[in-house]
């Protein structure tokens, strides 16, 4: 397969699938399977780009979890039963009478150690296939990827994204032209000595910004007629009513099914003609756009796989995809089977485009 | 094609700019506009696509014409296929951050069909000479790459007219050239009429068809050798001919040369500036900067002494301002030892710092933030612990008759230089360094920032100032040094390292040959 990056919406909706997936189990052998299916797809498929580095962080947050999860548990423990297997006597700290039904530590039974490792292993599996979706992704393509219609503001997300770094860049240079003031001040005076100066230089850039854009053509009116304007207005009105009529009966148990699903079904249809009306008349097009292709929707199939498996297995076993807290939890070697497919893009789509004589050429931090 | 016809501008609240101004475009010329600061430059040029008014408010009066069709009123964005505008800061006006995106962004915005897009950014990329950068981060490259990055960013839109602020003056000399050749084989090949406005004149007026004036409120256009007899801004290369008597004035260093023996005929054998031989005031031994794996600044050694201004150069990254941080001892050093009138600045308090050796920082803007002129003078007294109105006193000298209720950031670029010399100097430092300061000054400006350097060195100030323009330096500087990859490459007497290098050799010399440096040299030579 020939290098390329793939569709950054692939990476999401593959990673949504698979923290669905770890939303419907609690067993520890699958949810640590689900950990190192994240892990593995991000080693073999990420590129060289700073976003991909911060798949380490999200490891870090999701054993965080975990321990924070145990922790927790033996802390705050609960009143044991005789039936419970108690693994480790810990004298209780009494409270007084106000926080009754809080205990502090006192004993720590095994099925309260278990749920809390579970939990935490659900919690930081989910982490995980976000961490992996923002590390496969490149989070720019994808906002640029957004219908026409909203197109601005995706732009206008870019353009903030852009400005951050920028303002960390301005928070330094003013600091260290600060200290050469000498006198390093008091309280509201520093602050004020960096902020100012900052906002100003935000302020002139965001100036420069727009006049850039501007001079570049961004925002060029379109040839919409008055009528095609009207139309899109329509369209737009009547989605929001329809969905807010799914939506009210959705929600009352009392309103006839028809309503609920009619009433969702007639919006997102009305939203999307609407959208695509409104993109219609935008004059724009986009350069080299990421387009979906086979790789693409094995991707998204695998994660969603995992998904709907997941959740199926439970309707036929649920034991298996929810363990009892009582000893080794059960495994179902249908369940892990299940969860492997969420590997196969590890394996079936194009490595990543390394960009060609990306020398990493430093430039010095004080020399503009 | 473009046209202005009778226009004058004001901005809200304030006089006329610059009034009845007629211009026309010609395909395929080069324009170049000129003024001292402050002139209405970068207002004229912002007209040719409608950023003035449309941006900054204002009067206009008469009509701006597109093949005879009036586009008053018309903003920016719809003209954005005719003109191409590259401002002054290119770096502030990127929108996206990789190079082939940001080729194409201008394309999206005009709805061209991706193959034709795909075809021109090929195309713009490589005209500029920048295809092996394609998919690099823009905020990574170097100032020159950027400024040719924000250039092909507008030409992917196929503008008949391409605007450019100031483009190089935030490029070192030969960063310069190379974006300066870049529009000339524009306007030679593609036909492209450009509009350049440009403080260092002498970088551009050999290309030019004609020359814009803007001064004073008037706008005149004409022959770039008629209209620099007198204009209020001109190259040393200029002046020089003004001084010799030449008819016509020498646009470029070659038929300058070829006209030099009856000059050289009249003038003494120049004199031999005297080594500086003060105390050494400022002594720097292996000092080194690094930013994790880079080494900024590679094992150097700098004495300055007290009366001596030296000079540094060398190209953007070559570790020029590093030095001068890690000197004043606010940038962490990964070795050696800097030694200013017996005390390290790194170690010292922060007054007892300030006391020693001052640093003017290349946006030095960032210094002042208070809401007044005499804020800030009284806090630089007070923080310096000396006289009040000490501050006001050198703000005075250096830049006479500023309003001290006026707001920092509505100074002229030089006032606020000034002003930030002025804080830094009211404790007495026995050192300034200042980091390109001749950014946005004009002629006039250099000439007088160069008058209060000399001043300070006389008074027995040791002085070091980074600077890309070569004719600040010869101007000013005593003692040059060159680096290139954090070390110094080479040291000496201004007249010998200036002239000796082809990059950094100011146009006097080119002309005259070392030992001359300067007009004011000649001109003294000639008396």
């Amino acid at each position: 397969m020939l290098a390329r990056d793939l569709h950054p919406g692939a990476w999401w909706l593959w990673a949504i699938g698979l923290a669905a997936a770890a939303t419907f189990t609690l067993n520890p052998v699958a949810l640590l399977l689900i950990w190192a299916i994240a892990a593995l797809v991000v080693m073999a498929r990420r590129s060289e780009a700073p976003w991909a580095l911060s798949f380490r962080l999200y490891v870090y947050l999701a054993v965080f979890v975990v321990v924070l999860r145990v922790v927790f548990r033996i802390i705050f423990g609960t009143a044991a039963t005789e039936a419970d297997l108690i693994v480790l006597h810990l004298p209780e700290i009494p409270l007084p009478e106000a926080a009754r039904g809080i205990q502090l530590l006192g004993d720590v039974t095994l099925v309260a150690l278990l749920s809390g490792l579970y939990d935490g292993l659900r919690l930081g599996a989910i982490i995980l296939c976000v961490g992996a979706a923002n590390a496969l992704a490149n989070p720019k393509r994808l906002l640029k990827s957004v219908p026409p219609a909203l197109y601005e503001v995706g732009t206008a997300v870019v353009v903030a994204l852009t400005i951050f770094p920028q303002l960390a860049e301005s928070v330094q240079r003013v600091n260290r032209a600060r200290k050469l003031r000498g006198s390093p001040g008091r309280g509201v005076g520093v602050l004020r000595r960096v902020v100012v100066p900052v906002l100003e230089d935000a302020l002139e850039r965001s100036m420069t910004l727009a006049m850039g854009m501007d001079a570049r053509g961004y925002g060029r009116s379109g040839r919409a007629t008055a009528r095609e304007r009207v139309v899109t207005g329509l369209l737009m009105l009547l989605a929001l009513f329809a969905l807010c009529i799914g939506i009210y009966a959705y929600l009352d148990a009392t309103a006839p099914r028809v309503l609920a699903v009619g009433g969702l079904g007639v919006g997102v249809v009305l939203a999307a003609a609407g959208l695509w009306s409104a993109g219609r008349r935008v004059e724009r097009t986009r350069y080299r756009p990421d387009r979906w292709r086979g790789a693409e929707l094995l991707t998204v199939a695998s994660g969603l796989a995992v998904a709907v498996g997941v959740d199926r297995a439970y309707a036929l076993d649920p034991y298996a995809v929810v363990p009892g807290l009582d000893g080794w939890p059960e495994v179902s070697p249908w369940v892990l089977a299940i969860i492997l497919v969420g590997a196969l893009p590890a394996f079936l789509t194009p490595p990543p485009a390394v960009p060609r004589g990306a020398d990493h050429h430093e430039r010095e931090v004080v020399d503009a | 094609m473009l046209e202005l016809r009778d226009v004058s501008f004001a901005y809200p609240d304030g006089d006329w700019t610059w009034q009845h101004v007629d211009l026309r475009l010609e395909e395929g010329e080069l324009v170049l506009a000129c003024g001292r600061t402050g002139s209405g430059k970068s207002t004229l040029l912002g007209l040719f696509n409608g950023l003035v008014p449309h941006f900054t408010g204002g009067t206009l009066a008469g009509d701006v014409l597109v093949d005879g069709r009036s586009v008053v009123g018309v903003p920016p964005r719809e003209l954005a296929h005719l003109v191409g505008y590259v401002p002054q800061d290119p770096l502030s006006g990127f929108v996206s951050d990789v190079v082939e995106d940001e080729l194409a962004y201008g394309m999206e915005q005009l709805g061209l069909p991706p193959q034709t897009m795909r075809r021109r950014v090929e195309e713009t990329l490589d005209l500029l000479g920048i295809a092996d950068l394609r998919r690099r981060p823009i905020r990574a490259l170097s100032g020159g790459q950027q400024q040719r990055v924000a250039i092909g960013a507008v030409l992917t839109m196929h503008p008949r007219v391409l605007v450019l602020d100031e483009p190089t003056s935030a490029l070192d000399p030969t960063a310069a050239e190379d974006v300066l050749a870049t529009v000339a084989r524009l306007v030679d090949d593609l036909g492209l009429t450009v509009v350049v406005a440009e403080h260092r004149m002498e970088r551009v007026v050999p290309f030019a068809d004609r020359l814009v004036v803007v001064d004073g409120g008037t706008v005149t256009v004409g022959a770039p050798a008629a209209l620099l007899v007198d204009s209020p801004v001109a190259p040393p290369l200029v002046e020089l001919g003004r001084l010799a008597g030449w008819d016509p004035l020498p646009l470029s260093v070659r038929e300058a040369r070829r006209r030099r023996t009856d000059l050289q005929a009249r003038l003494a054998e120049p004199g031999t500036a005297p080594a500086p031989a003060g105390e050494p005031v400022l002594t720097a031994r292996g000092v080194s900067v690094t930013y994790t794996s880079h080494v900024a600044v590679r094992e150097v050694d700098l004495l300055v002494r007290a009366g001596e201004v030296v000079g540094l150069m060398g190209r953007n990254g070559s570790g020029k301002s590093s030095l001068l941080w890690a000197l004043r001892g606010a940038l962490k050093r990964a070795g050696g030892s800097v030694d200013v009138g017996g005390g390290d600045p790194a170690g010292l308090s922060s007054a007892e710092a300030r006391a020693r050796i001052g640093l003017v920082p290349q946006t030095a803007a960032d210094l002042l933030y208070l809401e007044t002129v005499a804020d800030e003078c009284a806090t630089a007294d007070e923080q310096a612990e000396v006289a009040p109105g000490t501050c006001r006193g050198l703000l005075d000298r250096l830049a006479p008759g500023i309003d001290e209720a006026r707001h920092p950031r509505d100074l002229s670029e030089g006032q606020r230089l000034a002003l930030v010399l002025a804080v830094v100097l009211t404790s007495c430092p026995s050192v300034v360094v200042l980091d390109e300061p001749t950014r946005g000054l004009d002629y006039a400006g250099k000439a007088e920032l160069a008058a209060i350097l000399r001043d300070l060195a006389d008074q027995g100030h040791g002085i070091v100032v980074a600077s890309h323009d070569v004719e600040f330096v010869a101007e000013v500087a005593d003692t040059v040094v060159v680096m290139a990859e954090g070390e110094i490459v080479s040291r000496g007497p201004a007249a010998e390292v200036l002239a000796e290098s082809p990059s950094f050799a100011p146009q006097v010399s080119k002309v005259l040959g070392a030992p001359w440096l300067t007009v004011h040299q000649v001109r003294e030579a000639m008396a």
